[in-house]
């Protein structure tokens, strides 16, 4: 027994001894994220692929339909989805990013008063749930008269106006929600990148008499490509991910489709309607649109030119 | 020289009146929102949120309502506190093990786990939203804390931001540490844990606030009354029934002064959280 003993502590000790080597260990600190990539992100990947596939019925009741599921995306609730979600990428980044960036420059300007009082006030909305701030904006643009936002355009003799209701005016409120959630995120972006641009560059401009506007357009933009690439890359993720503001304004069913964006299409489908293999589909087809849209938007930024 | 800094001073002075007026903007819901949470949800419900401000109407009693008779809130309050808390630690943990196994170590596939954790970022989890659901059925997960937690309890944005802060610390600590006979795991927790302090920081507030804030996939995993999160809660009070709309604006206010206060007294590490990832690169 004794022996035994002895023979097993060895043992530990050899295990802990390869554990320990510099062969072993690396991939015991990478394991968590080896685990939950393959479970968490592959698996389900893949099974979205399966599925999208598939007419699935039931959690037994499946079976195979070929492109089927791809040919029904051909229909106008789709489109639809296709347009609100492309609209609403392109102008939340037509706003957010020349609108921080002008900012961000004027903020830079180490003359001027409170700015840090600037900065965190512009950044205080991003601290806001997406649900939370849905609700004051949902109810800022009530259909009373007496709401916020009616009374606001009642000052100029205009309204009242059924915001939520019209599609125009419901993408205008999206907009807003997301431009006031985000515009102090980006300014803290853009000022990261601005205080990385050397001093000298301005300085010999100076010399050269050129104007604040000139320095703009020919020190400040072109210096702050890789941040301007950067918010562009995560604007597309999260205009074509969005769906949250959308349940907030109108949870999952909208008048007249206006605010079914491709997520919603996703969540409507898959959990209203129970019609997961369509779903799965809509899913694979904004997997590879945002892909698209990023390798475009990169290309079009020289960012796999190698110079 | 001299008509330069003029230039710019005067620059300053009509910058300051811009963004006076532009922070005004920016903070006003707040105020609305504060305001309109003193007011009977009555009047929110047939008039809006409106501009007009009766200092007469104001009531504590919306107050009263979540905290003392309604006893949903405080229960929303909690589950969101208690996830919260329950991301964070794991999201901390287990992310900053693996950006420690990547940014200290050299194996075989290095640099293929490296652009997986790059790709991983990449793909927008809304898109594995119903995969993910029928997975957390198999795995009974459906409706509990961990269903919510565990999918995304390793950040590859938090891996990514503990590598890069790692490879910028001193390497001579662990060769050191190595030589007097310091095993790997040790030198992790004992030396390396401690000088990352500020990682942690930053990274707590970003993951808190995420989880926090999460709405879509609570959404999809929870499922019973008792066990909401407060955005998916809020939510739920959108109906004309009992005193729901009276429960709302205090209900949005009271779940983001918390995290006002944490900023207010921390705003460098919440911008550094928040904003990770972009700067460091």
């Amino acid at each position: 027994m004794g022996f035994n003993r002895v023979s097993i502590k060895v043992k530990i000790k050899k295990i802990y001894s390869v554990i320990n080597s510099v062969e072993v260990v690396p991939y015991i600190f990478v394991l968590p994220f080896i685990i939950t990539f393959l479970v968490f992100f592959l698996y389900p990947i893949i099974s979205s692929v399966i599925m999208s596939f598939q007419n699935i019925a039931g959690f037994r009741d499946v079976t195979f339909v070929g492109w089927k599921n791809y040919r029904n995306l051909l229909n106008p609730h789709y489109y639809s989805a296709l347009k609100v979600s492309f609209l609403y990428t392109f102008l939340t980044i037509a706003i957010l990013i020349p609108f921080p960036l002008i900012l961000a420059a004027l903020l830079n300007n180490k003359l001027l008063r409170g700015r840090n009082i600037f900065r965190s006030s512009l950044f205080m909305p991003a601290l806001t749930s997406v649900i939370v701030a849905g609700m004051f904006f949902r109810f800022a643009f009530g259909t009373q008269p007496t709401a916020l936002f009616n009374q606001i355009i009642g000052f100029f003799g205009l309204g009242p106006i059924t915001w939520l209701q019209g599609r125009s005016t419901g993408m205008l409120a999206l907009v807003v929600l997301c431009v006031w959630r985000w515009t102090g995120v980006n300014i803290v972006y853009f000022l990261a990148g601005l205080q990385g641009i050397p001093q000298e560059l301005y300085e010999s401009a100076d010399i050269d008499g050129a104007n604040s506007l000139q320095k703009f357009f020919n020190i400040t933009i072109p210096s702050l490509k890789p941040v301007i690439i950067f918010v562009t890359t995560i604007s597309v993720f999260g205009g074509f991910s969005m769906f949250a503001e959308s349940f907030a304004y109108w949870t999952s069913r909208s008048p007249g489709d206006i605010g079914l964006t491709l997520v919603a299409y996703i969540y409507q489908t898959g959990f209203n309607n129970n019609n997961f293999g369509f779903a799965s589909a809509i899913g694979i087809t904004l997997l590879i649109i945002i892909m698209m849209v990023n390798v475009l938007q990169l290309n079009l930024f020289g960012f796999f030119k190698k110079d | 020289m001299r008509t330069k800094t003029k230039d710019s001073k005067t620059g300053s002075y009509s910058s300051f009146i811009v963004f006076t007026f532009i922070c005004i903007i920016f903070l006003a819901p707040f105020f609305f929102m504060l305001v309109t949470s003193f007011k009977p949800g009555q009047e929110m419900l047939s008039k809006g949120l409106t501009l007009k401000i009766n200092f007469d109407a104001m009531t504590l009693n919306n107050y009263k309502i979540i905290f003392f008779e309604d006893n949903r809130y405080l229960t929303w309050y909690k589950n969101s506190l208690i996830i919260t808390a329950l991301y964070t630690v794991l999201s901390l943990f287990f992310s900053s093990l693996v950006g420690y196994g990547l940014a200290v170590y050299n194996f075989k596939g290095k640099n293929l786990l490296f652009f997986i954790v790059l790709l991983v970022m990449m793909v927008p989890l809304e898109i594995l939203l119903l995969p993910l659901y029928r997975l957390m059925i198999t795995l009974n997960l459906m409706d509990t804390y961990l269903g919510v937690v565990l999918p995304f309890a390793v950040s590859p944005f938090a891996i990514f931001f503990f590598r890069q802060y790692i490879i910028g610390l001193p390497k001579e600590l662990i060769e050191a540490a190595r030589v007097d006979g310091c095993g790997e795991f040790r030198i992790f927790f004992k030396i390396i844990a401690p000088l990352m302090k500020p990682a942690f920081g930053a990274m707590t507030i970003l993951q808190a606030m995420t989880s926090w804030n999460a709405f879509v996939w609570p959404l999809v995993v929870l499922r019973s009354a008792k066990k909401l999160t407060l955005p998916i809660g809020l939510m739920s009070l959108l109906t004309p029934y009992g005193n729901s709309y009276d429960m709302i604006m205090p209900g949005a206010v009271m779940s983001v002064i918390p995290i006002a206060i944490l900023f207010l007294l921390n705003q460098r590490a919440f911008i550094e959280g928040l904003t990770a990832g972009g700067i460091k690169q």
